[in-house]
């Protein structure tokens, strides 16, 4: 393949596609948007992309709880092609509503070898959605979307993105399996409560990765910042370089260039 | 069949669904003996499996093992030292229930089928409480219009199950009644038509010799209802303003539209034609604008009410021409002031505490879930909004230029698509244009509508896919009217013919009457070619859209529906269109005779200044904005809030709704029902003025700025009501003309009275809000209100009067003044020009206007936002001769200013920009971070911390 192809993926009530597919377009990648009806229709077109983004929105109203009901549907008609997906070496990324999908359907939401979730992503501490800007400091060092330690400020925007754990194993295994891929933190880098830690998620969990690294699920969304004036401040900023939700795009192309082409 | 019964538990320990919000509700209505609140899902679920499947539905769908438990079956009541009462929730039989359609969907994935799904919120109460505090509590957690509440451990919901309609062909006597047994008829039909109407209708059937049936009597009540037609609006009105006679032959025609038409701009594409106003934005693509309001449906359910606001605004730009792509929403709402006890709220009115929460969350949950940014709104509050609170929702689309236009064809069939029908919305046009009592609540409960945002959200992705294939000739909404209204005004110059069964139903037992008229959410209807119906239906089935041909454009200029081959209705589309009798109403303008109070000038304002950032009006709306996602799709690059931390006010929102293209579209409004307690010609003209210079102080073209007007009046049966109106009107014709900007679009609601038990009423102010819409060439330059740093110079631009009048300074004084704001109709239009130029060649490195609260809230501001102090002198203030008190100086609210940040080498070149308008430098940015600003005569009349003006202007809505 010559070109770095990206699958944005379409399901009722997934509102982000558009911004996300011109995300990837930015960071060089040929993007297109695919309702999930036609993959369970054509599991087989899979195998043309190397990078498969769930993107945010309130698939299905988010109805029963935030993802709930396109998780099962990718349990009960894609899953394993899913899981080949990942093991010939290609990439994954959830955004807010995409990250709650791939925790429930297991993906991201158990430790290797379980058979059960034992992560799921709840209701903010504050009972709210909120829209607000959080810093994010990355914290994987196999997470191939990451930019080793930069910073980076994003929006988050949803009412359910507290992770929370089955017991405080899992957390801990998350650490040794080098799982954490964000922490929310405030401007210097120190975690805080709330507005710092948006939602109350524990140990400030922003984004998790799977065991290979090459699975993102974070709540905040790069594609909202990939242009200046996106910025909340823009208008007194003198650095009119930044976008930083670039970054995760630009090393998710990168590793597909690297590794398939 | 084997009913399950499955209630999901948060664990212990985890943040639930709201418990806890539920614990702070009851303690508000002054119950203080519920210790502990549990609170379970519960769903209802009807099919054909066994136990060890319904274990999979509970532990792999329903509850999610991590923080939640489940019980099949009814949970025992919980063992405990204190008395437990159990409540549950249940929508009444009919009622949409998205969930339930989810888990539906959910269940068939999982490979079993399901009859019926039905959800609940199970509630249990731990401590003593008394049947009355146990009324209070239901009261507060559900609402009678669409719930029915389940009291005890045993009681059972209501049956889903409803029996299927026979027809029976409904005919209604009418060619021999007189007048008064007209009006009963009417009455007792809930037709909301007046006895000439009335008359009218008599006459027609009369004329064609045989009598109506339910269903015409209907979709004329419909056609002709205020909220369709705005008649008192279109009518003709002899207007007595202080003696003077003035003829109006049609309100609107004289005063909004032929501003328009005058003006005759060439970038307006369709105005006051279609469901939205269409302008060009540029070579290849149109913006549209429309605000609707929704606010009787949102005094009786403000939750479901205000969601079906915005989910019906939206459907205004899907089907305008041949349907735009919603970009930005607008929320403006007014409410009665929040800190009252129940004690002093009427029969048949909520809390206005939990009508502002109810709205701010349908806003919130369908705007967020269709996945389109709310960048602006505005909170008014006063307590004549009690009775009848106002919902604005507003919507901006954008559309390519060869897509504005669509007509339906003879031959065409009707396609409808989207949701289900159902009883869901029954006589909310006609219902809307009466009257609140307080028996509405019980007697229109079906007037209120459920939305399902993610039903229209599936519709709108298929329908852009299908105008883009060009495979329909015309598209309009199920708005209000239903299918009578959608079908009706399409095939207006042609005819149409319906099948009634085959409209998709939500559940049995509706009549051909019901399914005519329903109103329920997310439909559509669109004109197909039969050639393209193949195609369409292809495009529309892959994203599991429903879409049904329900009839046929004909060419009988007849509106002819059946249901299963009886002819229920036939009327002539010329009557039902041009039928409606016209109107002549009289209307009085009166001058008040009102005084200026005498306000001695005081050693400081700090406290002045303080009170006024803490009023409803003016304080933060953080509370409202953060729960609106203000950022999905990218394009909001002016976002509400703004600042160095992210929580000044900004004066307009400003999206760029193309990738590709640094244009942009600026979107501010201007309403203040207070000037109009002393004018309406002068609240209009201030209401235009601010919504201009929203969009002009974030860098938005004079020269392109559309406006839209919504008018939300008391009763206009009452001519000095209707005169206020009318002055109002006046105010749009002049103010349209003298800023060159065309009314695009426009809505009325009238009758926002409410009428208690014991005969007293409660009318809402004149209140018209103003919205805008400029374009911004290059998003890139846009400025904002914070001010940016040390030492650049501030200047205000405009004159400052002696003009307290309706203003916020007076409002904390309890006074209301004379002296409005008169916004100078010469120099505004110039000033905005000048201030566009500056931004636009770079000079101003913040901007802010002054409204309320004047100059001293626009300071105080620009500083917090900033994160800097100010020094200030009113030495340089321009000001009119009469404005020598300090306290006018500081909190006047004359129209036309602006607050300007400048860089001090940039002085010379802004200075020249502004020769020829009132201007002056007023003070400094300083590092320091307090507000000082001095008297012109040495003196400090204002000095406070930034930090305490921000926790000021924050503490009062942080909820």
């Amino acid at each position: 393949m010559e070109q770095v192809r990206a699958l944005v993926l379409r399901a009722a009530g997934i509102n982000c596609d558009v911004e996300t597919q011109y995300a990837l377009q930015l960071a060089g990648a040929e993007a297109q948007r695919v309702h999930v009806n036609r993959i369970i229709e054509n599991p087989a077109m899979l195998d043309l992309f190397q990078i498969m983004v769930i993107p945010g929105g309130f698939s299905y109203g988010d109805d029963v709880a935030a993802g709930k009901i396109l998780a099962n549907q990718l349990i009960y008609h894609l899953y394993d092609r899913l899981n080949e997906f990942i093991e010939a070496g290609k990439i994954v990324l959830g955004i807010c509503n995409g990250f709650q999908v791939l925790v429930k359907t297991g993906i991201l939401g158990k430790l290797n070898g379980s058979d059960e979730q034992q992560i799921t992503i709840t209701y903010n501490d504050s009972g709210k959605f909120e829209d607000r800007w959080v810093y994010l400091e990355p914290s994987s060092k196999k997470c191939i979307f990451i930019e080793p330690g930069q910073r980076i400020y994003l929006p988050i925007a949803h009412g359910e993105g507290k992770v929370v754990f089955e017991n405080d194993g899992v957390l801990e295994r998350l650490k040794t399996d080098d799982r954490v891929a964000f922490r929310y933190v405030d401007e210097d880098g120190s975690f805080g409560p709330f507005p710092v830690n948006p939602n109350g998620s524990t140990d400030s969990i922003a984004g998790l990765c799977d065991s290979t690294g090459r699975v993102l699920g974070l709540m905040p969304h790069p594609e909202r910042f990939v242009r200046f004036v996106q910025h909340p401040h823009w208008t007194r900023l003198e650095d009119k370089s930044r976008a930083d939700g670039m970054t995760i795009f630009n090393n998710a192309v990168k590793y597909v260039k690297e590794n398939f082409i | 069949m084997k009913q399950w019964r499955f209630e999901v538990f948060s664990k212990p320990g985890t943040s639930g669904t709201g418990g806890s919000d539920v614990g702070d509700e009851i303690k508000e209505l002054g119950v203080y003996t519920v210790q502990e609140i549990q609170s379970a899902r519960v769903f209802l679920i009807e099919g054909d499996f066994d136990e060890a499947f319904a274990k999979r539905i509970a532990g792999e769908l329903l509850a999610d093992r991590v923080c939640e438990d489940f019980h099949i079956g009814r949970s025992a009541a919980p063992a405990g030292l204190a008395k437990a009462t159990i409540i549950e929730i249940h929508l009444k039989s009919g009622v949409t229930d998205p969930v339930a359609q989810s888990v539906m969907t959910a269940i068939s994935d999982m490979g079993k089928d399901c009859q019926t799904v039905r959800t609940a919120r199970k509630y249990i109460l731990f401590g003593e409480i008394n049947d009355k505090q146990l009324k209070k509590i239901i009261r507060r957690l559900s609402n009678d219009c669409i719930e029915v509440v389940v009291i005890g451990s045993d009681a059972e919901p209501p049956s889903p199950h409803l029996a299927p309609y026979e027809l029976e062909l409904k005919t209604i006597d009418i060619t021999k009644l007189n007048e008064s047994q007209l009006e009963e008829v009417s009455k007792k039909m809930d037709l909301f038509l007046n006895a000439v109407e009335m008359k009218t209708i008599q006459d027609y059937f009369k004329s064609i010799g045989r009598e109506p049936t339910d269903v015409e009597l209907e979709s004329l009540a419909q056609t002709w209802s205020e909220h369709c037609v705005h008649k008192t609006l279109k009518s003709s009105i002899d207007f007595d303003c202080d003696g003077e006679k003035i003829h109006f032959d049609n309100l609107m025609k004289d005063t909004v539209f032929r501003a328009t038409k005058e003006l005759n701009k060439d970038w307006c594409i369709s105005v006051f034609e279609d469901n939205a106003g269409v302008i060009e934005f540029d070579e290849t693509d149109a913006v549209c604008f429309k605000v609707e309001t929704h606010n009787h449906p949102s005094a009786l359910d403000p939750y479901g009410g205000a969601a079906t606001g915005i989910g019906g605004v939206l459907r205004d730009p899907m089907g305008t021409g041949l349907g735009a792509k919603p970009i930005a929403n607008t929320d403006i709402f007014c409410f009665a002031e929040p800190d009252k006890s129940f004690d002093e709220i009427p029969k048949g009115i909520l809390h206005p505490k939990r009508i502002a929460q109810g709205v701010v969350a349908g806003v919130r949950d369908y705007g967020n879930r269709m996945g389109i940014p709310t960048v602006n709104g505005a909170i008014f509050f006063d307590d004549r909004y009690l009775g009848n609170p106002l919902v604005f929702c507003g919507n901006i689309g954008i559309m390519p230029r060869d897509k504005c236009f669509g007509k339906a064809r003879t031959g065409d069939l009707v396609m409808v698509i989207g949701g289900r029908t159902g009883r869901d919305g029954i006589h909310g046009a006609t219902f809307s244009s009466g009257a609140l009592t307080d028996e509405h609540e019980t007697v229109f409960s079906h007037a209120v509508q459920i939305g399902n945002a993610i039903t229209e959200k599936k519709m709108l992705d298929t329908i852009l896919q299908a105008r883009q294939k060009g495979l329909y000739t015309a598209i309009t909404d199920c708005g209000a009217g239903g299918l009578s209204s959608a079908v009706g005004e399409m095939g207006a110059q042609l005819g149409a013919q319906v099948e009634l069964e085959k409209v998709p139903l939500k559940y049995a037992g509706l009549s051909y009457t019901e399914i005519w008229i329903s109103e329920a959410q997310e439909r559509m209807v669109v004109a197909v070619k039969p050639e393209n119906l193949e195609k369409i239906s292809r495009i529309f089935a892959d994203e599991n859209v429903e879409a049904t041909i329900i009839g046929k454009f004909t060419d009988d200029k007849k509106l002819t529906l059946k249901y299963k081959g009886t002819q229920v209705c036939q009327l002539d589309m010329d009557f039902l269109h041009d039928g409606l009798p016209k109107y002549s109403r009289k209307a009085v303008w009166q001058s008040k005779n009102l005084a200026e109070p005498r306000l001695e000038e005081k050693e400081n304002y700090n406290e002045e200044l303080l009170s006024i950032l803490s009023t409803y009006n003016v304080a933060s709306k953080e509370w409202v904005i953060r729960q609106y996602d203000h950022e999905v799709q990218g394009g909001s690059v002016v976002k509400p809030l703004g600042g160095v931390t992210n929580d000044g006010p900004n004066d307009a929102a400003v999206v760029q709704p193309k990738f590709n293209s640094n244009k942009g579209i600026a979107i501010g409004c201007g309403i203040n029902p207070f000037y109009g307690d002393i004018d309406p010609y002068w609240m209009t003209l201030a209401g235009i003025d601010e919504a201009v210079r929203n969009v002009v102080c974030v860098g938005a073209r004079p020269d392109r700025i559309a406006i839209l007007d919504n008018f939300c009046w008391a009763d206009c049966k009452k001519e000095e009501t209707l005169g206020s109106l009318v002055r109002a009107a006046q105010g749009c014709f002049d103010g349209a003309i003298a800023f060159g900007t065309p009314f695009i679009s426009g809505k009325d609601s009238l009758n926002n009275n409410f009428i208690c038990d014991d005969g007293t009423e409660i009318s809402i102010p004149a209140t018209l809000l103003i919205s805008a819409m400029g374009i911004v060439d290059d998003v890139n330059k846009c400025v904002t209100i914070d001010l940016k740093a040390a030492g650049n110079l501030l200047f205000i631009v405009g004159i400052t009067k002696n003009e307290l009048g309706g203003s916020h300074y007076y409002k904390i004084k309890d006074q209301l003044g004379a002296n409005v704001p008169k916004t100078d109709l010469k120099k505004a239009k110039v000033i905005a020009e000048k201030i566009y130029k500056a931004i636009d060649s770079g000079l101003v490195a913040s901007c802010h206007d002054c409204s309320e609260g004047g100059l001293a809230v626009a300071m105080a501001e620009m500083a917090f936002a900033g994160g800097f102090g100010i020094e200030a002198d009113l030495k340089g203030l321009p000001k009119s001769d009469d404005c020598a008190n300090l306290g006018a100086q500081l909190f006047s609210e004359s129209c036309s200013r602006y607050i300007i940040e400048v860089e001090p080498d940039r002085f010379n070149d802004f200075a020249k920009l502004m020769l020829g308008v009132p201007f002056g430098q007023i003070g400094k940015v300083t590092k320091d971070k307090n507000l000082v600003i001095k008297s012109g005569l040495g003196r400090k009349i204002v000095d406070v911390s930034i930090d305490s003006l921000k926790e000021a202007w924050q503490k009062l809505l942080r909820w």
